[in-house]
């Protein structure tokens, strides 16, 4: 970019400095407390924390995973139906992406609770006797956390399916290709891009989700959001806090670096 | 290649309706085994919709489509093993010349061995060995339509369909192509159809060429017939320069036309019909048994000939081709010409 170029860009450069850049600044200055690493060496060192940010990366892996078997087929759906039908997708999509995190949320914990909808309903139709265990657990934490972020993995999956040339599915069709392969061997390897940023978007986004996991989670689900703000909230200890922030943020660029390798798909034979 | 009746492809009846749009009315074509036949057509004349029937891609509303004897008219695209090159190629973006040829054999479950062989085979007929491992948008648009082919001929298809491949070529690589499409054909002995709206190509390539206009078939016959002998206003104005005229048979060998003029021709129709008139403008000559005075409006030089607009008695204008000798007639000029009875076509 040339400078004259830049300027334009200037009140959203400044914007992104006093807002962004100088709170990570302020908070890795925290987490260097006293001139010692040995809030890193406790986040990174002990047992109880490593799991937690293991846990948080598997809920995170497992949230990307069920958002892509349920995405890529909405997504394509939408971005193959007719012009009709794919506003109505549109509206359901995106509706739940314009209401307040907070508020799904409840929701979900009025459907799954004991004597939620869910388990009424299960045990009237005699399924089950006793409720089944949903909310405070993990089942309950990712039935949430895959209904707010599925929108950010179908986006970006049906922008990819409507990118792929109607000509070149014609094509396969008459060079032999059944439904299945085509699928399969055009529009899946056409849409990999799409996939990545969905996936990478549900992931980083899955790594430091907050709000549903310590609702539907119930204390007994700790990502690694929820065991900061607990260090801020009820230890007071902010120079941990800023560390274990330091080390999510660092996790992060990593995810998104690894997946930026990967986004170019290879030419096959 | 097998030996099929003359029929390859047969077409009965064809109809197709887009909503208030009539696409194809009742369209009927036959095309014999090797044969290439053109269907030329201005856009909107119906002439993709019917190739889209003929593919798989569209149902008709009525008529059959039947290949070698077998009726494929409800047969998904998939299943009807019929070559096709798309108008801008439709090539596998993320697959290698050789990934985008072997697809067709893929599909149909070719051992590998064997897939490897005919994709060669493939790739050496249209001259491409050495791009195997490249992908689509690292060859110019001559390769690109080089692989299109490749990949539309090497499963063997029972039909070959060629849908304006040419229009995004430059002329002179479009003329390389056709001359190639042509030999290829030739060699394969391939059924093809080639969809066209430029006339000169049609000529070029063609065994036959079919004219569609609205959604139905004006005339099927051979290029020279189509050229000289058209059936109607349209299909005259349509393929090549014309001036065309309307009038009545005066007498057996005479037609007065509506403008007044009369002329000698070589028809024998019957006095009392009315008749279409189609004089070519290379057909016209100094002397001849049907004189023209004229007066030049326009005059254009063209390299191997002059081409003339001329303002004639009664109102009349002609479009005229003369060899390009001496010095073009400047506008206002008096010009004589004239043109032979048997130069004239009456339909």
């Amino acid at each position: 970019m040339t400078g004259r170029a830049a300027w334009p860009a200037l009140p959203a450069l400044i914007l992104l400095f006093v807002f962004f850049l100088f709170p990570v600044v302020r908070m890795l200055g925290f987490s260097l407390e006293g001139g010692t690493l040995e809030w890193y060496a406790k986040a990174l060192g002990e047992g109880l924390y490593l799991r937690v940010m293991w846990n948080t990366f598997e809920i995170a892996l497992l949230v990307s995973l069920l958002c892509l078997l349920l995405g890529y087929p909405l997504g394509f759906l939408i971005a193959t139906t007719t012009p009709g039908w794919a506003t109505m997708g549109f509206i359901f999509v995106l509706l739940p992406l314009w209401t307040s995190v907070l508020v799904r949320t409840y929701a979900w914990m009025v459907l799954l609770g004991r004597n939620g909808v869910f388990n009424r309903l299960l045990m009237d139709a005699g399924i089950t006797s006793d409720p089944i265990p949903m909310l405070h657990n993990f089942t309950g934490v990712l039935i949430g956390m895959v209904h707010v972020l599925l929108p950010y993995m179908v986006l970006p999956i049906y922008g990819a399916v409507r990118r792929v040339d109607p000509a070149v599915v014609a094509a396969a069709a008459g060079l032999g290709a059944s439904n299945w392969r085509i699928f399969w061997r055009i529009y899946i390897p056409l849409t990999l891009n799409g996939i990545f940023a969905g996936c990478v978007l549900v992931f980083v986004l899955s790594l430091g989700f907050f709000i549903t996991p310590a609702l539907l989670g119930g204390g007994r689900v700790i990502m690694i959001a929820v065991l900061i703000e607990q260090q801020v909230r009820e230890a007071l200890n902010w120079p941990f806090a800023a560390a274990l922030s330091a080390v999510l943020l660092v996790a992060t660029f990593a995810v998104y670096a690894l997946a930026q390798r990967f986004t170019q798909p290879e030419a096959r034979t | 290649m097998s030996n099929r009746g003359s029929a390859d492809l047969l077409i009965e009846g064809v109809g197709k309706r887009f909503g208030e749009v009539m696409a194809l009315n009742g369209v009927s074509l036959q095309v014999a085994q090797g044969e290439l036949l053109t269907i030329l057509g201005p856009s909107g004349s119906g002439k993709t919709t019917l190739l889209k029937v003929v593919a798989g891609f569209e149902t008709p509303d009525g008529g059959t489509v039947t290949v070698g004897g077998e009726e494929i008219t409800a047969l998904p695209p998939a299943k009807r093993d019929i070559g096709m090159v798309f108008q801008n190629y439709a090539l596998f973006p993320h697959l290698t010349v050789q990934g985008n040829v072997s697809f067709p054999l893929e599909m149909r479950n070719v051992a590998r061995a064997e897939i490897d062989r005919r994709v060669a085979e493939a790739i050496a007929m249209v001259e491409l060995k050495g791009y195997e491992r490249r992908l689509p948008r690292q060859l110019s648009g001559g390769q690109q339509q080089r692989v299109a082919l490749a990949r539309a001929i090497v499963f063997n298809p029972r039909l070959l369909l060629l849908d304006e491949p040419f229009g995004a070529l430059d002329r002179k690589l479009r003329e390389t192509m056709q001359l190639e499409v042509r030999r290829l054909q030739r060699k394969l002995g391939l059924t093809t159809i080639f969809i066209a709206h430029d006339q000169e190509e049609a000529l070029v390539l063609s065994d036959r060429i079919a004219v569609m206009n609205h959604g139905t078939i004006q005339q099927v016959a051979t290029t020279t017939e189509i050229y000289e002998r058209p059936a109607n206003d349209f299909v005259a104005d349509f393929v090549g320069e014309s001036n065309i005229f309307h009038g009545t048979v005066s007498a057996p060998g005479t037609v007065a036309l509506d403008n007044g003029r009369t002329l000698k021709v070589a028809s024998s129709l019957p006095a009392g019909r009315k008749v279409g008139v189609l004089m070519r403008p290379e057909r016209f000559s100094p002397g001849g048994a049907n004189a023209f005075v004229g007066e030049v409006l326009e005059a254009v030089y063209l390299g191997t000939s002059f081409k003339l607009r001329l303002a004639c008695e009664g109102g009349m204008e002609l479009l005229i081709r003369q060899p390009a000798k001496g010095s073009l007639p400047g506008t206002g000029a008096r010009i004589e010409v004239g043109i032979e009875p048997d130069a004239i076509h009456v339909f």
